[in-house]
C-alpha cells in the first residue's frame, strides 16, 4: 500500500493512523497468544512476567511447568501436589478418543446429507439444510439442556457413547458446510461419464466423486475435531466423572486458582491449532487447484 | 430412419420404445428417492438426538401437569370448595390422603414447585410430611393446624389455583418478572426479588454492544486485507483465523492474565507511567471483562463475512468514482460503503446470534454484573433445578435467536455460509 507521490500531508497522515489502527486490531487478536506462550516458560509459580524473565535471565525460565503437565513431577521442590496428577494425560486421552469417535460419526452422516442436499431434485432443500445447520446456531446451553433431559430418559448421561454422540451433533453442520460448497463447483458429466463407461453408482461415487470432495470432508472434519475437543458445556452437562476431558480440567483448573501449568496446557494446545490451520490452508489451495480454480 | 419420419406426430421414445418423457420422469423420480434415502440417516440422527431433545426441554415451560398427577383429589376437592368460606374439612383430608399414598421424592418435588406459586409452601408440607403418617382420621382439619398454624391460612389454599391447570404461563412470566396473584390475574413481583429483566436487558446490552465494537474494529482490518497484495493479506489472515482456531478456554486465560487487577496490562501502564499504582483499572470480573473477552472471541465472525464480501468489489468502482470528481472520502461512504451492506448485515447477525447465548465466557470473566442470561439457564438447570423457568427462559432466547436466523437466511442465505 504505497503512497502515490501526489498524496497531500493530511492523507498521509489519515493513512498512517488508518494503518496503525489495523495494525492495534490485529494486535488484538493475538495479543492473548503472545503473553500465554512465554509466560508459560516461567520458572515462579507466577501468573506476571517476573523481572527475571524481562531481563531475559536464564534463571526465570523453566520447563518444570510442562514437567508437571505430563506428570513428571519427581524432580519437583515444589509442594503443590495436585498439579503433578496425571489429571491432564488422562483428560488429553479422552478428549482425542471423543473428538475422533464424535469426528468420523459426523463426516460420515454429513457428507451423506451434503451429497443428497446437492442434488438438483431434492425436496425441501432450503428446510432441510436449514435443520441441519441449526445445531450451529442454537445456543450450546439449550442444546446441552435438552441433551441432558433427553440422556437422562435413555440412560445415556455419564456414558461415552452419549458424549460422543453429542458431540456428532455438533460437528454435522461444519462438514455439512464445507462438504455443500466442495460440491458446488463439481462438474456432474463426470459421473455420467463413469456410468457411460461402466461404473456402478458406488464405484463411481468412490473413484470419481470422493477424491474431489475429499479436501471439503477433511476440513469439515477439522472443524468437528477442534469443536469437539474444545468443547465444556454439553461435558459438563451430559458428562460424569468418567468424561474427564482436556476442556473440564481447564475449566476446574480456572475456577479454582489459575496456575502456570494452565498456560503450558495452552501453549501446547496453540501449537496444535496451528498445526491444524496449516493443514487445513494446504487442503484448501489443493482443493483450488483440483478444481481448477486459480488462487486469488 | 423410418421412425424418424413416421413419429413427429407422436410422443418422441427413447431407444427401449418407452416414451422420452416418461424415462425422464423416472430417472427424476429415482434421483429424488436416492437424495431423500441419502439424507435420511443424518436427518433422523438430528432429529432424535436434536430437535426432539431441545422440543421436549421446551415443553417444560409450560408443562404443569405433576401436581395433578401427585394430588388429584386434593385439586379436586379445591374445584369444588367457593374459595369465600373457610377451608372446608374435605379439602384437609383429600391433602393428607394424596400425601400418605404418594411417592416421598413426588411430595418433595411437589412442594418444590408449590413454592414457585406461594413461598413458604415447602417447609410447610415438608414439615407436615413427616407426622401425616401418624395422623388417624377421619377428621384432619385440626390435627394439622397444630402440626403447622400455616394450615389455617386461607392464602396457601388459595393458591393452588395457580396451579391446578396441566398447563401453565407461569413460568414465562417469572422469567419477565411477573407472577400471578391466587385469581390468575398478571402481576409485578415484588421489587426486591425482581432479577430477570435486569438479565434479559444486560443480554440484549452485551450482544449490541460486542456486535457494534466488532463492527468498528473489523471494517477497516477486513478493508486492509482485501485490498493488500495477496501475499501480505495471507499472512495477516492468520493473525485473524490464528485465535479462531484456538481453545475458547485458553483465550480465556490468556485474558484473565492480561487484565486482571496486577495483570498484564496494568502492570504495563502503571509500569509507564500512565496510571498511579492505587488506579488500577478493573477490567476483569466485571461487566468490561465480558465485554472486552467476547469482542475479540467474536472478531472473527465479523472480519470473515466483511472480507469475503470486501473481495468481491473491484477496486475500479473506487477509482472511477473519484475520476468523476468525488473526493475519496465521499466515494468510500456513496460507492464503496453501500457495496458492502451484505458483509455488514451478515456479520452483524452472526455476531449477534452467538453473543446473545454465551454461557461460558461471562461466567469465568463476568463476575456478578458480567452475566448474561445463559448464565441464570444454567444456574436452574444445576443448582436450583427449577426447570421450568429454565426452559422458559430457554424458549424466549432460543425463539429470539430463531427470528435472527430467519432473517439471516432472507438477507443472505444460510447456502452462502463459509467457513474460513
Amino acid at each position: 500500500m504505497a503512497l502515490p507521490i501526489y498524496t497531500s500531508p493530511g492523507q498521509r497522515l489519515w493513512h498512517y493512523t488508518y494503518l496503525a489502527f489495523c495494525g492495534f486490531v490485529l494486535f488484538f487478536l493475538v495479543a492473548p497468544l503472545v503473553v500465554v506462550i512465554p509466560l508459560s516458560f516461567t520458572s515462579a509459580p507466577f501468573l506476571n512476567f517476573t523481572p527475571e524473565m524481562l531481563a531475559l535471565d536464564p534463571e526465570g525460565f523453566s520447563f518444570r511447568w510442562y514437567r508437571g503437565l505430563f506428570g513428571m513431577c519427581g524432580n519437583i521442590e515444589d509442594n503443590i501436589s495436585t498439579m503433578c496428577s496425571n489429571k491432564w494425560m488422562t483428560g488429553a486421552k479422552n478428549s482425542l478418543f471423543i473428538a475422533i469417535a464424535s469426528t468420523l460419526m459426523a463426516t460420515f452422516l454429513g457428507t451423506l446429507a451434503a451429497l443428497a442436499l446437492s442434488s438438483d431434485n431434492m425436496p425441501a432443500r432450503r428446510l432441510i439444510m436449514a435443520l441441519m445447520i441449526s445445531p450451529l446456531i442454537v445456543p450450546l446451553i439449550i442444546t446441552a439442556s435438552g441433551m441432558a433431559f433427553f440422556f437422562a430418559k435413555v440412560n445415556l448421561t455419564a456414558t461415552w457413547p452419549g458424549i460422543v454422540l453429542a458431540h456428532t451433533i455438533l460437528g454435522l453442520p461444519f462438514v455439512v458446510i464445507t462438504v455443500t460448497s466442495t460440491l458446488v463447483g463439481f462438474d456432474k458429466s463426470l459421473i455420467r461419464a463413469g456410468a457411460n463407461l461402466g461404473g456402478t453408482p458406488t464405484y463411481n461415487f468412490l473413484k470419481i466423486q470422493m477424491p474431489l470432495i475429499a479436501p471439503g470432508m477433511i476440513s469439515g472434519a477439522l472443524f468437528a475435531f477442534i469443536t469437539s475437543f474444545d468443547e465444556i458445556v454439553i461435558i459438563l452437562f451430559v458428562g460424569g466423572p468418567q468424561q474427564h476431558t482436556l476442556p473440564l480440567q481447564m475449566w476446574s483448573g480456572i475456577r479454582q486458582e489459575i496456575s502456570p501449568t494452565i498456560l503450558s496446557a495452552a501453549t501446547i494446545l496453540v501449537l496444535f491449532s496451528i498445526l491444524l490451520l496449516t493443514t487445513l490452508e494446504m487442503l484448501r489451495r489443493r482443493s483450488e487447484r483440483l478444481r481448477g480454480i486459480t488462487p486469488h | 430412419m423410418t421412425t424418424q419420419t413416421a413419429l413427429p406426430e407422436g410422443p418422441i421414445l427413447t431407444a427401449d420404445g418407452i416414451p422420452l418423457k416418461d424415462s425422464l420422469q423416472k430417472s427424476l423420480r429415482q434421483n429424488k428417492l436416492r437424495a431423500m434415502f441419502l439424507v435420511s440417516t443424518p436427518l433422523l440422527f438430528l432429529v432424535f438426538l436434536f430437535i426432539i431433545p431441545i422440543g421436549n426441554m421446551l415443553t417444560r415451560s409450560v408443562d404443569d401437569t405433576f401436581i395433578n398427577r401427585v394430588l388429584p383429589s386434593t385439586i379436586e376437592a379445591f374445584e369444588s370448595w367457593d374459595k369465600v368460606s373457610e377451608p372446608p374439612e374435605s379439602l384437609y383430608s383429600a391433602f393428607v390422603n394424596d400425601v400418605k399414598a404418594a411417592d416421598k421424592v413426588d411430595i418433595g418435588k411437589v412442594s418444590t414447585r408449590m413454592n414457585y406459586a406461594k413461598p413458604g409452601w415447602k417447609s410447610l408440607v415438608k414439615r407436615t410430611a413427616r407426622k401425616i403418617k401418624k395422623l388417624k382420621g377421619p377428621e384432619y382439619k385440626d390435627d394439622l393446624i397444630k402440626i403447622d398454624k400455616r394450615w389455617a391460612d386461607k392464602e396457601f389454599w388459595l393458591s393452588l389455583g395457580i396451579m391446578k391447570d396441566k398447563a401453565t404461563f407461569g413460568y414465562f412470566l417469572n422469567a419477565v418478572d411477573k407472577t400471578y396473584d391466587f385469581d390468575k390475574n398478571i402481576i409485578d413481583v415484588e421489587e426486591e426479588r425482581k432479577v430477570y429483566n435486569t438479565l434479559w436487558y444486560r443480554t440484549l446490552l452485551v450482544s449490541f454492544i460486542v456486535t457494534i465494537a466488532c463492527l468498528i474494529l473489523s471494517y477497516p482490518v477486513a478493508y486492509l486485507l482485501a485490498t493488500l497484495p495477496m501475499r501480505i493479506s495471507n499472512l495477516l489472515m492468520i493473525c485473524v483465523l490464528m485465535p479462531f482456531w484456538t481453545s475458547l478456554l485458553v483465550r480465556i486465560v490468556a485474558w484473565m492474565i492480561m487484565l486482571q487487577q496486577n495483570g498484564v496490562v496494568n502492570d504495563t501502564l502503571v509500569a509507564s507511567g500512565i496510571l498511579s499504582d492505587e488506579n488500577r483499572l478493573a477490567m476483569m470480573y466485571n461487566f468490561n471483562g465480558t465485554i472486552i473477552v467476547m469482542t475479540q472471541i467474536l472478531l472473527p465472525f465479523m472480519i470473515l463475512p466483511l472480507y469475503s464480501v470486501m473481495k468481491t468489489i473491484p477496486p475500479t468502482y473506487m477509482k472511477a468514482a473519484q475520476n468523476l470528481g468525488a473526493t475519496p472520502t465521499l466515494a468510500f461512504i456513496r460507492v464503496y460503503m453501500p457495496q458492502t451492506i451484505p458483509g455488514i448485515g451478515a456479520g452483524c447477525i452472526l455476531v449477534f446470534i452467538v453473543a446473545i447465548g454465551y454461557y461460558i465466557t461471562p461466567e469465568l470473566v463476568g463476575g456478578k454484573d458480567g452475566r448474561l442470561i445463559g448464565n441464570m439457564v444454567a444456574y436452574h438447570m444445576q443448582k436450583s433445578l427449577n426447570w421450568g423457568l429454565a426452559a422458559a427462559m430457554g424458549s424466549i432466547l432460543l425463539a429470539a435467536i430463531l427470528l435472527l436466523y430467519w432473517l439471516y437466511d432472507r438477507i443472505i442465505g444460510i447456502d452462502n455460509m463459509k467457513m474460513g
